[in-house]
């Protein structure tokens, strides 16, 4: 069954997702125990136990409750965002046949800073709920935009891709215009480190929300995941296989814009991951889609929880935003794997 | 099963690259389609696989217009091998012959001994066994070709649509592959650029000028030396071939005029 599933390849994709699971796992309770203060592994799995109600161990009040309110639904959000972005980025590589496609692509990204920026410096609404919506709503004009731009599905892969490329320096510009002329030193920080990417003030609502969003696409995906490969040779060959394309695109580049769109509405628009992961996903487990998207999955949240337990302890008292960590530590990797790739061709 | 194309027309790019262009193919037949570069037999094979729709005409297959197919059964009847196709992935030459399989696949089916069997008769028609693991971007242009073949192959279809199928092959393989899409005996239509082989190889032949079709017959009736002289623009000898029925070409390059 292991060798159907990856003949001729040096890593089975079930014991890929078999260690990544674990070392997920692994992470995510590493995640809960490191911060500010550390707490004790057995400590960590006793107060998910409590909250889970199978144990009911005396405790420390406060250390039960940093685990299971800030630091486990932070690492679980984490994991569920490195997901969604590394699955966004590999379905937009293929779709667009472009290996520089990243789910930030298509203008989603610039779309929800410029949401998140109206709603900081201009006030549109009050509290953090409408941060979130408004950015989820520029990122959404900012992807109609693109889907009018590139004429619906009838466009080739380098329209789009343009089309993205104009709709995010129309935002970006907006956004800077917005900041330029209406902010103050302190908003001009807040909308910076927003850009940036946080989980910090994520809790278990916005786990549950995001939770249901990744799944439901990530199901999407993998039933389209067969439909990917087809893509390969681009959307004729696809078409004369086949494949409906227009419908797929329009499906998939949906769901990747939902997805990156309730991920950047959270906790800001983290780079890197989305267009890293599919590359070393790849690298182990083949160009294959069923065999891809799972590896993504698995890769990109043991990255991106790594990433914010590096973001929390590399500075004392003070939290790196992850998208600079992402990037410090994606990129030195990132290298050694295109020198290997290089090599070995 | 049959093909028949009537009067198709086709627009691009302000152009009218394709003329009231009919055709048709018997079931079991090899038909060629010649003509000059830029005549419209890439454009003429995309609308007979649905690629394309055209401006007016229609395309009959097995008596059934293909606009009211969906994709996935124009490709359970239909597989077409483009003139050119490049992929970035990192595929190997077995997993683009498995592509063929697509359209009888589910979204989540397993690979089935039928698909196994489907894709190990392709690479063994094409002669491509022994490369099955190679990555395709590392295969040369005639390896990549008679993969290209075999995708199309193991698509297990009615109707083969091939785009000069034998333009980056060796001579052996030229001749092997025009030998294997013959003797399948599906409904075949090749779009040829050496005359010789679509006398060899087709039992009839269609021939496009400027997006019109200027002529439609056997071998023998079409491959004379006056089209020869008024589509192809060359100077050329046409005999009964002594070895193989149909007619033999020889090209008269350093003549003054035909
Ligand atoms: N999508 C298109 N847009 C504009 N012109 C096209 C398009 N496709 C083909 N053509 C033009 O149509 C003519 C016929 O092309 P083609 O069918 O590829 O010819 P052939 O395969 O016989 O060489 C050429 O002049 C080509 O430039
Ligand atoms: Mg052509």
């Amino acid at each position: 069954m292991l060798h159907r599933l990856a003949p001729g390849e040096p890593l089975g994709l079930l014991a890929l997702l078999g260690g990544g699971v674990l070392a997920l796992g692994f992470c995510v309770a590493a995640a809960a125990g490191i911060g500010d203060f550390n707490i004790p592994l057995r400590t960590v799995f006793l107060a998910v136990t409590n909250n889970l109600d199978l144990t009911a161990a005396p405790l420390d009040r406060i250390e039960e409750s940093v685990v299971w309110n800030l630091r486990l639904s932070r690492a679980l959000v984490a994991a569920l965002c490195g997901a969604g972005l590394a699955i966004c980025g590999a379905i937009l590589q293929s779709l667009l046949r472009n290996p520089l496609a990243e789910p930030f692509v298509l203008g989603v990204s610039a779309g929800a800073s410029t949401g998140a920026v109206a709603v900081i410096v201009l006030g549109i609404g009050a509290g953090a709920v409408s941060l979130s919506f408004g950015a989820f709503a520029g990122a959404f004009a900012a992807f109609g935009f693109v889907a009018l731009l590139s004429n619906g599905t009838v466009s080739g892969p380098n329209q789009t891709i343009l089309a993205g490329v104009a709709a995010s320096q129309l935002f970006n510009a907006l956004t800077s215009y917005i900041v330029m002329t209406s902010a103050n030193a302190q908003q001009a920080r807040d909308v910076m480190f927003w850009l940036l990417g946080s989980f910090g003030g994520v809790r278990w609502p916005e786990f549950q929300l995001l939770l249901a969003v990744i799944a439901l696409s990530l199901v999407v995906c993998i039933w389209y995941a067969r439909t990917l490969d087809a893509f390969a040779f681009g959307d004729e060959e696809a078409a004369s296989m086949g494949v409906s394309v227009g419908r797929v695109r329009i499906v998939l580049f949906g769901v990747t814009a939902l997805m990156t769109a309730t991920i950047v509405s959270m906790v800001g628009a983290i780079g890197f991951v989305g267009l890293v992961v599919p590359h070393v996903a790849r690298f182990l487990v083949g160009p294959l889609h069923l065999r891809l998207l799972p590896a993504c999955v698995v890769l990109g949240a043991v990255f991106m929880v790594t990433a914010d337990i590096v973001s929390r302890v590399i500075l004392p008292q003070q939290t790196l935003p992850i998208g600079v960590v992402t990037a410090l530590v994606g990129v030195p990797f990132f290298s050694v794997l295109l020198y290997r790739a290089r090599n070995r061709m | 099963m049959s093909v028949v194309a009537e009067s198709l027309s086709w627009q691009a790019g302000g152009r009218q690259i394709l003329q009231d262009v009919s055709l048709r193919a018997e079931p079991g037949e090899t038909l060629g389609l010649i003509g000059p570069n830029g005549s419209g037999k890439s454009s003429l094979l995309r609308l007979l696989a649905g690629l394309r729709r055209p401006g007016a005409g229609r395309v009959e297959i097995d008596g059934q217009d293909i606009a009211r197919l969906s994709r996935r059964d124009m490709a359970l009847r239909v597989a077409l091998v483009q003139q050119q196709s490049t992929t970035e992935a990192n595929v190997t030459a077995r997993d683009v012959v498995r592509l063929g399989r697509t359209p009888h696949r589910g979204a989540l089916a397993g690979w089935t001994a039928a698909d196994e069997e489907a894709v190990a008769q392709a690479l063994a028609g094409v002669g491509m066994q022994h490369a099955a693991t190679r990555i395709w971007r590392t295969l040369s242009g005639g390896e990549r070709q008679r993969i290209q073949i075999a995708r199309a192959l193991a698509q297990k279809p009615s109707v083969l649509f091939l785009d000069e199928p034998t333009n980056h092959l060796d001579i052996e393989h030229q001749i092997a592959i025009l030998r294997l899409v013959r003797d399948l005996r599906l409904t075949s239509v090749v779009a040829l650029h050496d005359l010789n082989h679509a006398a060899t190889f087709c039992d009839r032949i269609v021939v496009l000028q400027k997006g019109r079709h200027i002529a439609a017959g056997t071998p023998d009736e079409v491959l004379t030396e006056d089209m020869l002289a008024r589509v192809f623009s060359v100077a050329g000898r046409v005999r009964p071939s002594p070895y193989r029925p149909g007619p033999e070409i020889h090209f008269l390059v350093d003549a003054p005029e035909a």
